[in-house]
């Protein structure tokens, strides 16, 4: 059943934002740490646990996919209600100084990714982060 | 009769953003197909569309939220608010790679703290241009330059002037803003074209908002990945900005 889906991905979803938030008050700062990303990670997770043993198949898969087709849409909703009016007239500086962090985020990019690739092949037991 | 309308349309304000949400993607589609032979995405230019009309909202309205603000619209309010966005992100994780996901793990980790500390210190360094020289106003508007929400947060934590904390939310919108339209100009400059990449790329500029727009206007497939690592962004910046970053600042400028 479609439902069957859609619950499935609401229940991801609560869960890794519920999680995100106890980090957040666990770390004592004001924001959800990285709820959604727990949460897709739970579904990706879950996901592929409950399809392997055939409980999540055909139409429910279609209660998650029709959420992930509905994205677009929303973020062009999304994008309608940014505040790009207060944002052009923070004045200059603020102009400047998002620009600056934008391009300068751009151009990492294709350095972050040529460490990045070069990690695979050095395999030598380095110390573990935390 | 128009009163009828309004009532409808205001009272299913849902349906209504579905409804005007959809014919926005169709003369998108339509704009792409025809004027640029479906080499700029549709969806790129919805979202151009979209906030080009949330700059008209904010002009007539004098209202913080866009299109949203004009009564027709609200509708567009829920269906673009943040309930919606993270189900919807969350919905895009399924099918998902998890062997891509697993092979960027750490460099996305990495991407996420060059990301706040690049940005910070393009805020700072501007911000010091213009003659800013006190840690608060120049931590706030740099942690403004990480995300919209950083730059408040931090500002209220180390107790800026109210000023500096709209310059900072600013900053931090404007980032959003173009990180949405440049994105998918700039992806084939960069190499934003597989999964790991764009979990650098969301490490990177974490707005999550302007990720989520970017890549969806670049390629959709990228978008889970991108999103992945720009939800963590907001957090670290919210947990660096108000220490770590302004205990540096203190020490450099006292």
């Amino acid at each position: 059943m479609i439902i069957y889906g859609v619950a499935f991905l609401a229940l991801c979803t609560l869960a890794g934002l519920f999680v995100g938030e106890l980090l957040g008050k666990w770390m004592g700062i004001p924001a959800n740490v990285g709820g959604v990303g727990i949460a897709m990670l739970l579904l990706i997770g879950l996901g592929s646990y409950l399809g392997k043993r055939g409980l999540f198949t055909g139409k429910s898969e279609q209660g998650v996919s029709f959420w992930a087709a509905i994205y677009i849409p929303i973020v062009v909703a999304m994008a309608a209600q940014q505040n790009v009016y207060g944002a052009i007239s923070g004045g200059p500086m603020a102009i400047l100084a998002g620009t600056v962090a934008v391009v300068l985020g751009f151009a990492l990019v294709p350095v972050l990714v040529r460490i990045g690739n070069r990690e695979p092949a050095a395999v030598v037991p380095t110390k573990e982060a935390g | 009769m128009y009163e009828s309308m309004m009532k409808v349309i205001t009272g299913y304000g849902l349906i209504s953003g579905f409804a005007v949400i959809g014919l926005t993607m169709w003369v998108s589609y339509w704009i792409s197909d025809t004027f640029t032979k479906g080499r700029l995405h549709g969806s790129a230019i919805a979202i151009l569309l979209g906030l080009a009309l949330s700059y008209v909202g904010g002009a007539f309205t004098g209202g913080s939220k866009g299109v949203v603000d004009i009564p027709l619209l609200s509708g567009i309010g829920l269906l673009g608010g943040a309930m919606l966005r993270d189900f919807a992100i969350v919905a895009t994780a399924f099918g998902v790679s998890v062997d891509e996901l697993k092979r960027a793990g750490y460099v996305g980790v990495l991407a996420l703290f060059v990301g706040v500390g690049s940005s910070f210190i393009a805020g700072v360094g501007v911000a010091m241009a213009f003659g800013y020289t006190d840690a608060v106003s120049l931590t706030t508007i740099g942690a403004g330059a990480v995300t919209y929400i950083v730059g408040p947060v931090t500002g209220a934590a180390i107790g800026a002037s109210s000023e500096v904390m709209a310059l900072s939310i600013a900053a931090g919108l404007i980032k959003a803003i173009l990180v949405m339209v440049m994105t998918p100009f700039v992806a084939p400059l960069i190499g934003l074209n597989n999964p790991r990449s764009a979990v650098i790329f969301g490490g990177l500029m974490g707005t999550s908002s302007g990720v989520a727009g970017g890549l969806a206007a670049t390629d959709p497939k990228l978008v889970p990945y991108g999103c992945l690592t720009a939800a963590f962004y907001t957090a670290l910046g919210c947990l660096l900005g108000p220490s770590l970053l302004f205990l540096v600042m203190r020490g450099l400028v006292g």
